[in-house]
């Protein structure tokens, strides 16, 4: 997993709630057996019509807006397990999803992926979301290390919570996998007790 | 200390804990399919390590198998691509694969059940969000991500923060009219569909305590349609019943020992759940969903209600459908009756049951999928075919089906359906399509009818 510590970016508003991972990559984008290539069909039906047009008017075709940031309205990746969500988002560019609620599953996929989600309150993520309409190539700033999401020239300054382990493993690129398999031996051990 | 199900299941398999981080939570079985399966066998080729467990794996093919000619290769090449790999990699690695053609292949949440897998007071995961099913048996079940099914098949454990609990309680007499997938619907519309984050649901009360395990299976099932990570029901005598003498169900001394274990699990008296909720079971009647998300339901014949909330209003005009209108008598043109949510024999029977005697509308265009190719036998045995055909419902071979999209069987853009699934999402059935989730008997009754209606007045 690619490490995650600062990040300076712009930010994409998505202010619809309850986005779910149907949206997000429709199940008929999940035919590959890699993980290659999501990115080109992330929120495929709200991005293009039936017929592959663009849908101007959907925030990603705006080109005022960009950067490795999505700012999304609260419930964010509800739905479907499917680790695709995660895997389009990454592969699409974004490496930070803001939103004031997040559904369980894709949290871990996020993480599992070196997508930072960070929860804010509804009152905070309003306040993204007007400081990207009054300029909305505005830079936000997040910092893992000190968990800072800031966007200095409007003010905002808001600490959000990371699982500790969780944080570690993000700082530093590490796979659960990897601890895991380092605890194989306890993992055995548990197997012959309960037996 | 007094102790909850969830309490005494999870604590039960907790290897060791990370120091400020999650749980080693030890999988007893592990249940897979073909779409999120191949990029976590890869995890292992690419770091060159062996399958830990194979014997507690389970493989089925569901999501992308035609509901037709299922003795014909598939035609999609990339779905035939997905399905021929879960084949291989069930091959290399040892992994007991129930595939297209076997007589134990269905959907992944029915067969594990049915197979007698599924036991009471088990840990069990797989790469999708509905293994909350299995909660029914008294069992943690839920979804994981593809990371995470190589996690488990590298060390049979996942790393994961003890959920907090909650229970919702329902009780009282239900109205005679009233389904398992109504009371569950119900509860969604009550709690709204992020209520359940980051919470294990226990449902306790009457409702559930008498229901069949069929019954408790779709409702822990849509129990992560809350957003819970699972749903747990206690097992008692109706879970000790089903679960006896099935396939992989302990036999003998062995069942003995373990019905006095599954005795224990129950929730104690007086033990504490981070939350809770008590609805009346005499309020609820059949219900039906309005909108692009499970919690937008109502009882059949009340009304949509109103908010100038966006994402509302963007999720009413997907729909087509105005606020403060009513649902009752709207023409439908599509009904599915199938998914992991109500594919099982007792799904047929209500859903046959009332059909009986009648004729579907011939606007409509009426799927029967049968979750599994057991329940596909059964529906023959009891003769439900012959009901179904006769009325001019289409009876089809096992599989996710018009559940998602993702194979075959679409619903067109703009037509409503009246689908047993689990998500009205925008484009789950297919792009454009218009999702009204209900129970089998009101999708039967739309499909007869041509329209919606409410069972319980008639």
């Amino acid at each position: 997993m690619e490490k995650f510590q600062i990040l300076e970016s712009a930010m994409v508003p998505l202010t619809i709630e309850n986005v779910d991972t149907d949206q997000i990559i429709p199940a008929r984008f999940l035919k590959a057996t890699d993980r290659k290539g999501f990115g080109e069909n992330l929120f495929r039906d709200w991005r293009f019509t039936n017929d592959n047009q663009p849908k101007k008017d959907f925030i990603l075709h705006d080109t005022q807006y960009s950067g490795a940031i999505l700012v999304a309205g609260n419930n964010f990746g509800c739905g479907s397990s499917r680790e695709h969500a995660a895997w389009a988002l990454a592969d699409y560019g974004f490496r930070v999803v803001v939103s004031s609620f997040f559904a369980d599953i894709f949290k871990g996929n996020a993480l599992n992926n070196g997508i930072l989600p960070i929860q804010v309150s509804p009152q905070e993520l309003q306040e993204v979301f007007t400081a990207i309409e009054s300029n909305p190539s505005i830079q936000a700033k997040v910092d893992l290390e000190t968990q800072q999401f800031r966007i200095d020239e409007s003010g905002i300054i808001i600490s959000f919570e990371i699982n500790a382990y969780k944080k570690m493993c993000m700082l530093n690129g590490y796979d659960d996998i990897d601890y895991l398999l380092s605890q194989k031996e306890a993992i055995t051990a548990f197997e012959q007790n309960r037996s | 200390m007094k102790k909850t199900l969830f309490d005494k299941v999870w604590d039960s398999h907790v290897v060791s804990s990370v120091e400020n981080g999650p749980d080693i939570l030890y999988i007893d079985k592990h249940l897979i399919h073909e779409v999120t399966s191949p990029q976590a066998f890869s995890v292992l080729e690419e770091k060159e390590i062996p399958l830990f467990r194979p014997n507690q794996i389970v493989a089925t093919a569901d999501h992308n198998v035609p509901t037709e000619n299922q003795h014909l290769p598939i035609q999609d090449a990339l779905s035939r691509k997905q399905v021929t790999q879960l084949s291989k990699n069930c091959d290399k690695y040892g992994v007991t694969l129930y595939g297209l053609g076997h007589p134990y292949q269905g959907i992944v949440h029915v067969i594990g059940p049915e197979l007698g897998v599924t036991q009471p007071g088990m840990t069990m995961v797989c790469g999708d969000s509905h293994t909350s099913t299995h909660g029914a048996f008294g069992t943690i079940a839920f979804g994981i991500g593809t990371s995470q099914v190589a996690q488990v098949f590298a060390s049979q454990c996942v790393l994961v923060a003890k959920p907090k609990s909650m229970r919702v309680t329902v009780s009282g007499n239900l109205h005679p009219s009233v389904q398992p997938k109504d009371i569950i619907l119900y509860v969604i519309s009550k709690l709204g569909t992020d209520s359940g984050t980051g919470h294990f649901v226990e449902f306790a009360g009457t409702a559930f305590e008498q229901m069949s395990m069929e019954g408790r299976m779709t409702v822990c099932n849509m129990s992560i349609e809350m957003g819970a990570r699972g749903g747990m029901i206690a097992p008692d005598q109706t879970t000790f019943d089903y679960v006896s003498g099935r396939e992989f169900a302990p036999k003998d001394e062995a069942l003995k020992q373990k019905i006095a274990y599954w005795k224990t699990l129950p929730t104690d008296e007086g033990a504490a759940f981070d939350s809770e909720h008590h609805f009346d079971a005499a309020d609820i009647r059949p219900m039906i969903t309005y909108g692009t998300n499970p919690g937008m339901g109502i009882k059949i014949g009340e009304t949509i209600p109103t908010s100038d909330d966006a994402s509302f209003i963007k999720s009413l005009n997907y729909m087509g459908l105005k606020a403060g209108s009513n649902l009752l008598n709207m023409p439908i043109s599509h009904v599915f009756i199938g998914s992991c949510t109500n594919s099982r024999i007792e799904d047929f029977r209500a859903a046959a049951n009332y059909v009986t005697g009648k004729q579907k509308s011939p606007d409509v265009s009426a799927l029967i999928v049968p979750g599994s190719q057991q329940v596909a036998k059964q529906i023959v045995a009891e003769g439900l075919d012959k009901v179904f055909e006769s009325a001019g419902f289409m009876l089809r071979q096992p599989g996710c089906s018009a559940c998602l999209a993702m194979n075959d069987d679409k619903i067109p853009a703009g037509a409503y359906c009246v689908s047993t699934s689990n998500r009205n999402f925008e484009g789950r059935q297919g792009q454009g399509a218009r999702t009204l989730l209900a129970s089998p008997v009101t999708a039967a009754a739309a499909a007869v009818a041509g329209k919606i209606v409410d069972v319980s007045q008639q």
